[in-house]
């Protein structure tokens, strides 16, 4: 299915937010993660299910003020 | 020293990780200045941000995740969200901004994402103004810290409003703040602490200086000069000279 990480279209195999994180090679990394711009817990991930068209945000710690 | 939400810290000074020369400058700096507190954002991730997560850690001082960039209470509460996931702490420098040019806080939204943070536990740190009616609303909507903006983000003019900040500082003597924004010299926050805050933060000062290393020695010197001559009561200025050495005694000439 395609849908957007970070802004941009991906398309993946995978049907779950843990898996696609996976996926795109954020597996073990130190991430937060939004769907359709709504917070999900790292331990909601696993059971969150992806559909064809949602929008993900993969946010890392980064320099700040 | 004031109580941050249960955190004393050693030093006033808070300072920002971000603009500068280099990762090694940025790091080097820290030390030098001996800030208690590095603020961080949350950013989508490009390569970079594990790296920088381990300066951080490195360092061993309180991470402050800010919500910087957001200009909807909907936004920071989610932002905030998912930075106390990552950065593993309560506390969020909540920013709302209301305005690009000037950065300045959108009172309305801060109070609505500063009521649901602190609802679900958060520890906020509100990016405010010096609006004392505002501050009254957040202390009331369970903010048991404040940080006033001396001036607009990344400016460098100091502190814009001194009547305002002290009838702020006066208004709330119980509530730990931090001048946060617009200093650029270190006797803008050796003034702010003279004034009584409790802390100052600040970031573009340090990062964009000639030699990041040595402002950020001086920031941490002036941060704990200005907390010293605080604590040691300074005198009342008058309009009238006084004369310093005794008149009794001296020579008829």
């Amino acid at each position: 299915m395609r849908i957007e990480v970070n802004g941009e279209a991906r398309d993946i195999a995978a049907t779950t937010l843990a898996d696609a994180l996976a996926e795109l090679g954020w597996g073990g990394a130190k991430v937060a993660t939004a769907l359709n711009g709504a917070f999900v817990p790292a331990t909601a991930r696993a059971a969150q299910p992806l559909r064809d068209g949602d929008r993900i945000e993969v946010l890392a710690p980064m320099q700040g003020g | 020293m004031r109580d941050f939400y249960g955190v004393t810290l050693d030093s006033p000074l808070m300072l920002g990780t971000a603009q500068y020369p280099s990762p090694a400058v940025m790091e080097a700096a820290f030390r030098a200045s001996g800030a208690s507190v590095a603020t961080v954002s949350l950013r989508r991730e490009t390569g970079g941000g594990q790296a920088f997560w381990q300066i951080i850690k490195g360092l061993g001082l309180h991470v402050l995740p800010n919500t910087a960039g957001c200009y909807s209470a909907r936004e920071a509460v989610t932002t905030a969200r998912m930075a106390r996931e990552v950065f593993e702490t309560n506390w969020i420098k909540l920013e709302v901004i209301g305005h690009a040019d000037t950065l300045q806080p959108d009172p309305f939204g801060l109070l609505e994402a500063a009521e649901t943070l602190a609802a679900e536990g958060f520890q906020v740190f509100p990016y405010t103004t010096e609006d004392q009616v505002l501050a009254q609303r957040l202390v009331d909507a369970g903010c048991r810290v404040l940080m006033p903006w001396g001036a607009p983000i990344g400016s460098g003019l100091g502190l814009n409003n001194r009547y305002g900040l002290r009838m702020l500082r006066a208004a709330f003597p119980d509530i730990p703040m931090v001048v946060d924004a617009g200093l650029g010299l270190p006797s803008h926050a050796a003034d702010a602490m003279e004034m009584g805050f409790d802390a100052v933060l600040l970031n573009t000062a340090v990062a964009q200086a000639d030699d990041p290393v040595a402002m950020a020695t001086a920031f941490g010197l002036a941060a704990r000069a200005g907390r010293m001559a605080h604590g040691a009561g300074p005198m009342a200025p008058r309009d009238m000279a006084v004369p310093s050495t005794p008149v009794i005694g001296k020579a008829w000439l």
